[in-house]
């Protein structure tokens, strides 16, 4: 199975990335890859614990992330950077392995900067969504776990792909990716409309993030909500879920409460 | 591979890469083309040899397309030509699949001159013998481009130019008479471009045009014969007009 290697080009010189007079990949690296078997996939166990979502609306594009990294039953992380920034108008999310996600969006920045040098124009979503599907399918079978959503706006407007490890692609405009992601759904699709405004869109993304780190025991954290817009992205929101909560569902003090605390005051 | 590493093009001690001067007589030696770009309109022009009489002319096609809204001309070593175009056209897909998108026409210009550069910097090979001419419109802006690449691996883009045989006094003439023009003018232009240093006549000279809308159009022989004779008309019209007026009064 022919390699993509562009995406170690950097690291790795000495793979013969040198005279190539015919179109063909530079010479295969010097250790056999491992190909995946089902019980590499067990001990990595990279269950994509997580809940990110994104989603297309008349203003441009919403993305939302939990940020807790589980490994099995521990929490290792309630912070970790689930959303990516690629470049300043296009944004990556991370389910699955946080080093395979960190690396191959950090390497896809890197390609859609050259692009931009090279072509004295901004890649489109389409472009960069095809570069990520194409590395991934390439290492298909050899254990990589990824499963991101690209979110951007170019010359076409706004832009979603669902990009996974499996090699699978997908334009679509609503999409929620991760263990908490059937929960996320539940609240998204329901509230979903195409003419909201900014406020009314980043509420339902984080609505369903909170309600996804409810249910899911892989999810919580802080529930972190950017925009992407025609200006590129920006941060709206990163609020702990666990005030979430009490803001959506806040404690009325009952009247036996009300009692006791007018007799510890007297 | 490795055995082949002996450097055929090498510096002289002057700072000159001689294989690729020989290879830029060897397009002086070919045939002439000649690219002019409209507003909305691009043509190329290329020279035909007098047809032997029992060669298909059809099957030695001198303007090429790369893809839907690019072509190319070449003056030079046409087997080279096969290789360097089959290598374009192959890029042209990979791009659309690799991206989705078309290529620009400056994409494949590049990627074109960067090809006939490898050649000039590796062992065991010969420089391309072939400048191209390499026209297109942007697939977004819809601006059209003409690009020009030689032997050596540089390239530009230009309003007019022309290569192979006599492009010095194509170019002269181009450089002359040049003006924004659109449509019918520019086509015009481009053969009266030719027309200088070409035998007169439509089985002499081959032309191609590039539209937006429509794409790359071979003119046939008839098409090029009518517009030979408008252009031989105007030219004796003024003609005309420079004698006439004295004699008038």
């Amino acid at each position: 199975m022919k390699l993509d290697t562009s995406g170690l080009e950097s690291t790795s010189p000495f793979f013969g990335s040198g005279d190539e007079l015919c179109p063909e990949l530079s010479a295969a690296p010097s250790f056999s890859l491992p190909l995946s078997t089902d019980d590499t996939k067990a001990t990595l166990k990279h269950a994509k614990g997580t809940t990110t979502l994104a989603f297309i609306f008349k203003e441009g594009v919403m993305v939302a992330a939990d940020s807790r990294a589980s490994m099995g039953g521990y929490i290792s992380s309630q912070s970790v950077k689930k959303i990516i920034e690629i470049n300043p108008y296009m944004l990556g999310t991370m389910a699955g392995g946080a080093a395979d996600c960190q690396f191959w969006h950090r390497n896809l920045g890197i390609k859609c900067r050259l692009h931009e040098l090279a072509n004295k124009r901004r890649i489109s979503v389409t472009g960069a969504s095809k570069l990520l599907a194409n590395i991934l399918y390439s290492y298909r079978g050899m254990g990589l776990s990824v499963g991101t959503m690209i979110a951007g706006w170019d010359e076409t407007g706004p832009g979603l792909y669902y990009v996974d490890s499996e090699g699978g692609r997908l334009k679509g405009t609503r999409f929620s990716v991760g263990s908490g992601s059937p929960y996320a759904y539940g609240v998204l699709d329901s509230g979903y409309k195409f003419d909201m405004s900014i406020e009314e869109a980043a509420e339902l993304a984080r609505r369903a993030i909170y309600h996804a780190t409810f249910r899911d025991a892989a999810s919580g954290g802080v529930a972190s909500v950017y925009y992407v817009g025609p200006n590129g992205w920006k941060k709206l929101s990163g609020d702990d879920v666990g005030e979430l909560h009490y803001h959506y569902y806040p404690v009325t003090p009952s009247t036996v409460e009300q009692e006791m605390a007018e007799v510890a005051g007297a | 591979m490795a055995r082949y590493d002996r450097a055929i093009t090498v510096f002289s001690p002057d700072g000159h890469l001689f294989q690729v001067e020989y290879a830029l007589e060897a397009v002086r030696k070919g045939n002439a083309a000649v690219g002019v770009r409209g507003t909305d309109t691009i043509v190329l022009g290329v020279e035909k040899k007098s047809t032997v009489k029992l060669q298909d002319s059809r099957s030695v096609r001198k303007i090429v397309s790369l893809d839907n809204h690019i072509a190319l001309a070449c003056a030079g070593l046409k087997a080279d030509a096969r290789v360097l175009i089959n290598r374009a056209r192959i890029e042209c897909q990979s791009h659309r699949l690799t991206v989705e998108d078309p290529v620009t026409v400056e994409y494949i210009t590049r990627y074109i001159a960067g090809l006939q550069q490898k050649y000039t910097q590796s062992g065991g090979v010969r420089p391309f013998g072939l400048s191209t001419l390499i026209v297109g419109f942007d697939p977004y802006t819809g601006v059209p481009s003409l690009y020009q690449t030689d032997p050596s691996g540089t390239f530009s883009a230009w309003k007019a130019n022309a290569t192979g045989r006599n492009s010095n006094s194509m170019r002269e003439f181009l450089e002359k008479n040049y003006k924004e023009t659109s449509g019918q003018e520019t086509i015009k232009l481009a053969i009266r471009a030719l027309l200088e240093v070409v035998e007169s006549g439509g089985k002499n000279i081959e032309v191609a045009v590039m539209t937006r809308e429509k794409g790359l159009k071979q003119l046939d022989e008839a098409e090029i014969d009518a517009m030979v004779a408008e252009i031989e008309a105007e030219k004796a019209a003024a003609e005309a007009a420079k004698k006439g007026p004295p004699k008038e009064t």
